[in-house]
């Protein structure tokens, strides 16, 4: 695995998200893959201290078909959202069981009708390959205000 | 100046059964808000395990007072107003912490004790020959006059007028006992993080919502709804996840919101949920009913844990839910900005899956990145934009409606009633027109 193909992973991660391909992204996860948006500075417990998000697979599949409902009245108007990534860097590999460890800084725009909020943020991606594909064990982000009174947040840093 | 002072205006806004929108949007009916019913009411501090020790102290709001819960001995709480009498500079930088035996002013050094009183000024001989020990400035931080400490919950009221707090209360403290006993050490703490919410509407919008039951099968369906269909897929045998325990009882018929009930009780306050709620059904807990068999026998514990509240509104800015102990803090910042603060608490002794579902509940219902969130401030933010419409100035809160509500009490009504509405709002005017 060369540091390229892990960058472009990371690259194409955020593509599909600006360009809302939701269902494609959700196939990015592994099957017991979780998406973590912790709510304290350093959270290390995803389970007994709540977050903003801590989403398996099935949560992850409510958010993306809810986005799509015809009842979904927060989507209406839908929202949108842009991502500007530093280039990811490569923390840990290990060749051996074919998992990495990626760390980006980022920038997150999400606008919905007259209003648009920026966040920033550091995404921590655990890779893996799983049937000669590369997944996503783990997505952690990290918003440098996790912990300020935050508005909606309705799409996917 | 359309209502200062002028008492007759205020309760014209409150009719049976509708409410004037003035009460959602002026600014100056906020500004009174503040100044008599977040004054006039016993208002939510926090709770003691959140200043264990002597020195310890928490930053927060009542109404929009700024003020700080501090432990000034080990079996007292204070709440002090949070300005230097100085030059009215905020004594804490961090929400929460310790301050050692004083609080010590980062602008001139001054330094108060934990009661308040002041403990020293650099250079005092400035002051000799003054009337400065007399004055404001020479009297300390100022504290909250009333200060109850209700099984560890801390309330203060501001004004001298108003209720003492077990009259403010009354019956309505059935919901506190109850989320305490669950703990076989009759016992809570703070734990699990805080979720802080900011809300573009009204803080009654969301006051409301809470007993508001013909709202979840409509406005939750697209987050609620979608959670059955996509569970609908799992394959056969798959165990029903947690989250699909918390998700799935939203998008409850009519019918069992209208047999849950709905206790009305005085001053505001009241609670959905009286035969069972959206909480009945979560999946035991190992080992805990024995805990709590072994702490209070087992009859007082089937009656502990056979209470199912759903939502206790403690008029006007707190909801709590007993059964997964999670209380929703709705702190008003202006007519259309509301600051939601969702705590959750650790039942002492009691097994780490009731707070791992606690804390799983809060994310996935009270966080900025809540489905379930979204929805509600959606439409609680439309209400904010439609107010503005001169095409109709009233709020309607008619549903089930019978004119001898007022002088009934402690009653259980249907479910889907907004007698609770109507409820709080009696004592909006009540609390509002206090002392005028």
């Amino acid at each position: 695995m060369t540091d390229q193909q892990l960058i472009d992973f990371v690259v194409r991660e955020a593509r599909l998200l600006d360009q809302q391909h939701f269902d494609d992204w959700l196939d990015l996860f592994t099957e017991d893959g979780h998406y973590w948006m912790p709510v304290e500075w350093g959270q290390t417990d995803p389970r007994l201290t709540t977050s903003l998000m801590y989403e398996d697979k099935l949560l992850l599949r409510i958010r993306v078909d809810r986005l799509k409902g015809r009842q979904t009245y927060s989507q209406s108007p839908k929202s949108r959202c842009h991502h500007v990534l530093q280039t990811p860097q490569i923390d840990q590999r290990d060749e051996e069981g074919k998992c990495y460890v990626t760390w980006t800084p980022m920038h997150y725009v999400e606008s919905r009708a007259d209003r648009q909020t920026l966040y920033a943020a550091w995404a921590t991606h655990h890779l893996a390959m799983v049937d000669d594909a590369l997944k996503i064990r783990l997505k952690r982000v990290d918003l440098v205000n996790c912990d300020a009174a935050l508005g909606s947040i309705q799409l996917f840093v | 100046m359309k209502y200062r002072g002028n008492r007759q205006a205020i309760t014209a806004l409150v009719r049976e059964t509708e409410v004037h929108r003035d009460v959602y949007i002026d600014p100056e009916m906020f500004q009174l808000e503040m100044e008599h019913l977040f004054a006039n009411t016993w208002i939510y501090v926090g709770h003691e395990s959140q200043v264990k020790k002597v020195g310890d102290f928490y930053a927060t709001t009542i109404g929009t007072q700024p003020v700080i819960m501090v432990r000034d001995t080990p079996n007292s709480i204070k709440v002090l107003h949070n300005r230097c009498p100085h030059k009215g500079t905020r004594l804490t930088g961090d929400a929460c912490g310790h301050t050692g035996r004083f609080f010590r002013c980062p602008y001139h050094a001054w330094t108060f004790r934990l009661d308040g009183s002041l403990a020293g000024v650099p250079l005092k001989s400035g002051y000799d020959n003054t009337t400065f020990a007399e004055g404001h400035a020479g009297s300390g931080m100022t504290p909250v006059r009333h200060v109850h400490n209700y099984r560890g919950f801390v309330f203060g009221k501001l004004n001298d007028v108003g209720p003492g707090f077990q009259e403010f209360f009354g019956e309505a403290l059935s919901s506190l006992d109850n989320m305490i006993d669950r703990s076989p050490v009759g016992k809570l703490e703070v734990a699990g993080g805080v979720l802080r919410y900011m809300h573009d509407c009204n803080w009654k919008m969301l006051v409301e919502n809470q007993t508001d039951t013909c709202h979840p099968m409509i406005a939750h369906q697209s987050s609620a709804g979608t959670a059955i269909e996509v569970w609908k897929n799992a394959p056969p045998g798959t165990k029903k996840p947690m989250a699909v325990e918390i998700y799935a009882p939203f998008m409850s018929s009519y019918e069992f919101y209208q047999s849950m009930g709905i206790r009305i009780w005085d001053n505001g306050h009241g609670h959905t949920g009286v035969s069972h709620s959206i909480h009945s059904d979560y999946s035991a807990a190992p080992g805990y009913f024995e805990q709590m068999t072994a702490a209070y026998g087992e009859a007082r514990a089937k009656a502990i844990l056979d209470e199912n509240r759903h939502n206790t509104v403690y008029f006007p800015n707190v909801m709590l839910k007993g059964p997964i102990q999670l209380l929703r803090l709705f702190k008003p910042i202006a007519a259309n900005k509301t600051l939601v603060e969702s705590w959750t608490f650790r039942l002492v002794g009691a097994p780490d899956m009731l707070l791992e579902r606690t804390v799983m509940y809060n994310r996935l219902i009270n966080a900025p990145t809540s489905v379930v969130g979204h929805d509600d401030l959606e439409v609680y933010e439309r209400a904010q934009a439609g107010l503005a419409s001169d095409g109709n100035e009233w709020v309607n809160l008619q549903r089930l409606y019978s004119a001898n509500e007022p002088e009934q009490r402690n009653v259980v009504a249907d479910g889907t009633s907004e007698w609770q509405m109507r409820n709080q709002f009696r004592a909006w005017t009540k609390f509002m027109t206090m002392g005028l």
